[in-house]
């Protein structure tokens, strides 16, 4: 902080004043700039050291080699490769199916909970109690319930596939919690926007279709891929109805071979998938943090 | 000549506190009427009233010597006729300025698009709004949304307009420019009633003004009167209270 330098070249006429506070202005400024980057160092240079000195230290332990060989067999990983990622692609297409049903079945039990007025009373009692029962109960008891309960009743025009009912049991328990989400986005959307909604004709309906719902989705959005990436794991529970996804894929190559390197593959797989999954929700978050923050005046 | 609206004892409670104890108002065709009062007066649940968007309990309303209750309206005759516009504005984020003003045309009385977004743009050109068409309503200053929302509540062509403190959220270089829209509607032939804070506007643009306090208009007269010479204690007191803020 040199504020007794001599202040650089200014015209001396208007900002005089000015000019004259200057010289002591940059000073901070610069040094700053300068220890801009050695936060980044610091960061890099701790995460290489500590990370470095973990896995030295798992490396070099004694029962490391007999690890390596049950859970990261490189040979058990390729040979069991193929089956894993074909039980894989079925994860994929559950996900995408159950994703689907939830995301629409979940927005009619929301809107079911929002109407307001007397005639709607069951409509909204059904939504209640519909998320109230299933969120309440594990998922792995609903897979198993109706994935091996209702194909074992044997009734004329139901569909008796495992898979179908597994499909269903984690759609219906993952819309409870996806209508909460809905609900949420729908009650923060400002009573105003309703009030003009009304004032300008619309029915309950339509107040929801054009002016609430696009606003509440926008808001949600990074909640509802949340669930998702949720969901992209848990589709591995049907996996318990005999469903050959890679969780079951994996387990087959174990029993056969007593090596679980073919599970971390299937890990991996899911990993692979839902990493990315998680990052783009971040960065959808902090952008609607930042519109956010933009937009209030 | 029917009154445009008639209002005949209104009263209304929250619970059990009254807001509106036996309110009786006409107004006539073109005119326009302001509401004064303190805050909790009932002056904007009066207003709220008149287009059904707040129910009442006892009391009724007259359009055109139709009560607001006759199935003529339909679900959406009375919001076509009576155009509403409040003080935060409530245009719709998601929706562009004409998107805003096309909504309730479109979907509520069924008019074709293109229609509708013609009518927008003549509405937004008359209204020297025409270069704010395809923005955003987060684009537009304070002042201009207002505009936006005044211009939304034209767009199914009302008889009557109400304005719920339309100025209020605004800062004060932007007050003009809505006023100016206002008082154009008036030189048009538009009914109005206004709920507004701003006496020196109420006072400009007011053929009539009404101080409601305690859910009852304490006193009505012309704009010119009734600030000049107001009657009641209580009106005295209130106008008192404004001029010693320095907003009369």
């Amino acid at each position: 902080m040199s504020s007794g330098a001599s202040p650089p070249e200014q015209d001396t006429t208007a900002s005089h004043r000015e000019g004259r506070e200057r010289p002591s202005r940059p000073a901070p400024a610069r040094g700053r700039r300068s220890s801009r980057t050695t936060p980044i160092v610091i960061s890099v240079a701790s995460v290489v050291v500590v990370f470095g000195a973990v896995g030295y230290a798992i490396t070099r332990a004694e029962q490391w080699p007999r690890i390596k060989r049950q859970f990261f067999n490189w040979d058990a990983m390729v040979a069991s490769f193929p089956d894993v990622l074909r039980g894989f692609w079925i994860n994929i297409q559950v996900w995408v199916i159950a994703l689907v049903a939830i995301g629409l079945w979940a927005l009619v039990l929301a809107i079911f909970r929002t109407f307001t007025g007397p005639w709607f009373a069951p409509l909204r009692v059904f939504a209640v109690v519909y998320i109230d029962l299933f969120r309440g109960m594990p998922a792995l008891l609903l897979v198993l319930l109706l994935g091996f309960g209702v194909p074992a009743l044997n009734l004329p025009g139901v569909p008796s596939s495992a898979l179908f009912w597994g499909v269903v049991a984690v759609t219906l328990s993952y819309a409870a919690y996806a209508a909460e989400v809905y609900r949420a986005g729908i009650e923060a959307v400002h009573d105003g926007q309703r009030a003009a909604a009304k004032a300008l004709g619309l029915t309950q309906l339509q107040a929801l279709r054009y002016a609430i719902l696009p606003q509440a989705l926008r808001n949600v959005l990074p909640a509802l891929l949340n669930l998702a990436v949720a969901l992209q794991k848990d589709v591995a529970l049907l996996s318990v109805l005999g469903i050959r996804d890679a969780v079951r894929e994996a387990q087959i190559y174990t029993a056969r071979t007593f090596n679980y390197s073919s599970l971390i593959v299937a890990a991996a797989l899911f990993m692979l998938a839902t990493v990315p999954l998680a990052r783009f929700t971040d960065y959808l978050t902090k952008r609607d943090r930042q519109r956010r923050l933009q937009g209030t005046p | 000549m029917t009154d445009r609206i008639a209002i005949r004892a209104l009263t209304k409670y929250y619970g059990d506190h009254l807001v509106l104890d036996g309110v009786s108002l006409a107004v006539a065709p073109h005119e326009v009427v302001a509401l004064i009062g303190a805050s909790g007066s009932g002056k904007s649940t009066l207003l709220r009233c008149i287009n059904r968007l707040v129910d009442f309990d006892d009391g009724e309303i007259l359009i055109d010597g139709v009560s607001t209750d006759d199935p003529q309206f339909g679900k959406t005759g009375l919001y076509r006729r009576i155009g509403i516009v409040f003080q935060a504005f409530n245009l719709f984020p998601h929706l562009n300025v004409v998107q805003n003003i096309t909504l309730a045309p479109r979907r509520v009385h069924g008019l074709s698009r293109q229609a509708c977004e013609d009518n927008a743009r003549r509405l937004l050109d008359m209204f020297g709004m025409g270069e704010c068409a395809d923005d955003y309503p987060e684009q537009l200053s304070g002042g201009q949304q207002q505009r936006v929302a005044i211009i939304r509540s034209l767009a199914t062509n009302p008889d009557v307009l109400l304005l719920d403190e339309v100025t209020g959220a605004l800062d004060p270089e932007l007050i003009g420019e809505v006023l100016r829209i206002i008082k154009d509607l008036k030189e048009k032939g538009m009914t109005m009633v206004i709920v507004t804070h701003e006496m020196g506007f109420a006072r400009d643009v007011a053929d009539r003004v009404c101080f409601l306090e305690g859910g009852r208009i304490l006193e009505e007269n012309t704009a010119h009167e009734l600030f000049a010479r107001p009657q009641h204690p209580r009106t005295q007191r209130f106008l008192q209270r404004i001029t010693d803020a320095g907003r009369l």
